[in-house]
């Protein structure tokens, strides 16, 4: 479980860099799968093109998506990922630059299950992680114990 | 004369013509009655005159011999003259009657005659008596008396009244048909204009005119009213083209700034997407620098980082602010009951809950509700709210109050603190954006904050204006249209 990797889908590689920074600074020490456009990371989740041949039924963890992509915007990936059973239910925390209040609608309404101003407000996120209960696998840390939440 | 305007013109007309006609008529037929009967009754007197002239004469030698019989005789020849009803002679010495005649004979009832009758004739209600002295030598022996009726007078009075009412109607007949005929002369052109000028206001048809007969007034006025509809139809026809092209022109119009306001989102989507993404590279790795190498920084060295680090993060707050004016201009405007002492007290909760190390007494007044655009006025309250919490850090007992100005007028509200304030020269320069009154070390703030609040409240239709003095505090007041 706690070995899944997270998905980052983001094409500036400075905020790849300070993402995965951050990532570490925050203890969590998933593996990072980097794409770099919506098309890659479709690819990935779906285990087609240049990630052929990957199992789709291992998801990851939590996909950490841009909303601002080149060729598919994150708003399109989202909403594949949401048409498709096998990644319906996968944990979804959009990054945005911005608080357009129309992009963080139209990202709910998809069933985005989070979202998270950039550069990751590491606060934020580990807020959002939580009201996903993914906060204790992707911090990489002892369950807490039973009917203690 | 309140019936005669109820009446249609053709009524009208014929009321006219008729009321004069039959005036003339009366009046000529009454004026030739009066002289009819003055004259017959002239004629009857002098024709009962002469009758009594002759029997008195002949009655002359019968007085003085004191003949009954004769006089009664002579008398008895008035029954040649049928008006006449009674005839007396009476002696001089006046005592009863010399001699008598009854035209009904000596039973029928007797008519009385005066005492003394005064010479010649004298009409009464029913009869003309007639007085006639008899003389002899010029010495008077008696009068005759001579009593005629008037029913010939009233006989002739009912035929002549008869034929009067005969000519009356037939008249009238005569000139009801007449002044129907003249009355269509004048009251058709004016029904026709009448139904045109109704046919224009119902169907708003300005084409339409309405035929001209003739050269009169009512000529005249056809023509004038077809010129007017030829004007308001040029004016009609130019009036559809002004508001066709200007609606061409809204159209296009509302097209281009469609097109603008898209082109403008645009461009705030990729200002706040693409600008603010080197500035998190700037300051993450300048970040990165301070903490993983730290121990090779000197003082000097972490210090000029941490003012690159200020420097962009104020940028970011210059972006963010730059786009939240922007949103403000484009964003709908949406008009609900709101209660702006709830809004209000909510904002001052939340600046409490970020600085919970200051104290600041919040006042706001109870009970504000306004037509407005909720979150825009959040916004407003959130500027202004927070500038009068920042203004007053250096205050130890600071103070921020909202509330609505008791004036009979359009509701003023406003936010007052007892903070920095500003000195009134410098007013109109509050609400431009990036205009600052005062130093960036000793309140930060990026200056679009009043733009921004000023926005709102225009887009409201209200205004906003500013009261305050250095170190007295300021005052924000503003209205918002469309209040109850």
């Amino acid at each position: 479980m706690s070995s899944r990797p997270i998905l980052l889908v983001e094409d500036n590689r400075d905020d790849v860099e300070l993402t995965v920074m951050a990532l570490k600074e925050s203890k969590i020490t998933n593996p990072v799968v980097v794409a770099r456009n919506g098309v890659e990371a479709l690819d990935y989740l779906f285990g087609t093109g240049t990630h052929a041949g990957r199992d789709a039924s291992d998801q990851p963890v939590v996909v950490l998506l841009d909303i601002k992509l080149p060729l598919l915007s994150g708003i399109d990936v989202l909403r594949r990922m949401r048409e498709d059973e096998r990644t319906r239910r996968t944990p979804v925390v959009m990054l945005t630059s911005s608080d357009e209040r129309e992009d963080i609608a139209a990202t709910y309404d998809l069933g985005a299950n989070s979202y998270v101003r950039k550069p990751v407000e590491f606060e934020g996120f580990l807020v959002a992680a939580r009201q996903l209960g993914l906060y204790w696998t992707v911090l990489n840390e002892p369950p807490e114990p039973a009917g203690g939440r | 004369m309140r019936v005669l305007g109820r009446l249609t013109i053709r009524q009208k007309l014929t009321s006219i013509a008729m009321l004069s006609s039959i005036t003339a008529l009366v009046s000529a037929s009454f004026a030739f009655l009066a002289y009819d009967l003055h004259s017959f009754r002239q004629s009857l007197a002098r024709r009962i005159m002469t009758d009594a002239k002759i029997v008195s004469f002949n009655s002359v030698s019968p007085l003085l011999f004191n003949d009954a019989e004769t006089a009664t005789a002579t008398l008895g020849g008035l029954k040649a003259e049928p008006a006449v009803v009674a005839a007396v002679i009476r002696s001089q010495d006046g005592g009863r009657p010399f001699a008598t005649y009854f035209r009904d004979g000596p039973s029928a009832a007797r008519p009385a005659f005066p005492p003394r009758a005064a010479a010649g004739p004298v009409f009464t209600a029913d009869h003309l008596l007639v007085s006639e002295p008899i003389r002899f030598e010029g010495k008077p022996l008696g009068t005759l008396l001579i009593q005629a009726d008037l029913g010939e007078i009233r006989d002739r009075q009912r035929r002549y009244a008869g034929i009067v009412l005969a000519v009356l109607g037939g008249s009238f007949l005569l000139a009801l048909a007449m002044s129907r005929l003249v009355e269509k002369t004048i009251s058709r052109p004016i029904v026709h204009l009448a139904d045109t000028a109704r046919a224009v206001s119902s169907q708003k048809d300005y084409s339409v005119r309405a035929a001209a007969e003739g050269s009169d007034e009512i000529g005249l006025l056809v023509g004038t009213f077809n010129e007017m509809l030829d004007q308001i139809q040029r004016q009609d026809s130019d009036l559809k083209e002004a508001r066709a092209d200007l609606e061409r022109r809204v159209e296009t119009r509302t097209r281009d700034l469609a097109a603008a306001n898209k082109e403008l989102e645009a461009f705030s989507y990729s200002v706040s997407h693409d600008l603010r993404a080197p500035l998190r590279a700037i300051d993450g790795f300048s970040k990165a620098v301070l903490t993983d190498y730290s121990p090779q920084l000197d003082e000097r060295g972490r210090h000029y980082l941490e003012r690159v680090r200020a420097a962009t993060q104020r940028m970011s707050q210059l972006i963010d602010d730059l786009l939240g004016l922007a949103r403000v201009s484009r964003r709908e405007l949406v008009r609900k009951r709101a209660d702006l002492s709830e809004i209000a007290s909510q904002v001052g909760a939340e600046l409490s809950r970020r600085q919970p190390t200051r104290q600041v007494r919040v006042d706001v007044q109870p009970g504000l509700t306004a037509e407005v655009d909720p979150h825009l006025l959040t916004i407003v309250f959130e500027n202004l709210m927070g500038n009068a919490w920042k203004f007053t850090g250096k205050k130890a007992d600071a103070r921020v109050e909202v509330g609505r100005q008791a004036d009979g007028s359009a509701p003023t509200f406003y936010v007052r603190d007892n903070g920095a304030g500003f000195d009134m020269e410098y007013a109109d320069k509050l609400f431009g954006a990036f205009q600052r009154l005062h130093a960036e070390a000793d309140f930060e703030g990026t200056g679009i904050g009043l733009a921004t609040v000023q926005r709102i409240v225009t887009r409201h239709g209200g205004h906003i204006w500013a009261e305050g003095a250095v170190d007295k505090g300021a005052t924000f007041y503003f209205t918002l249209e469309r209040n109850p």
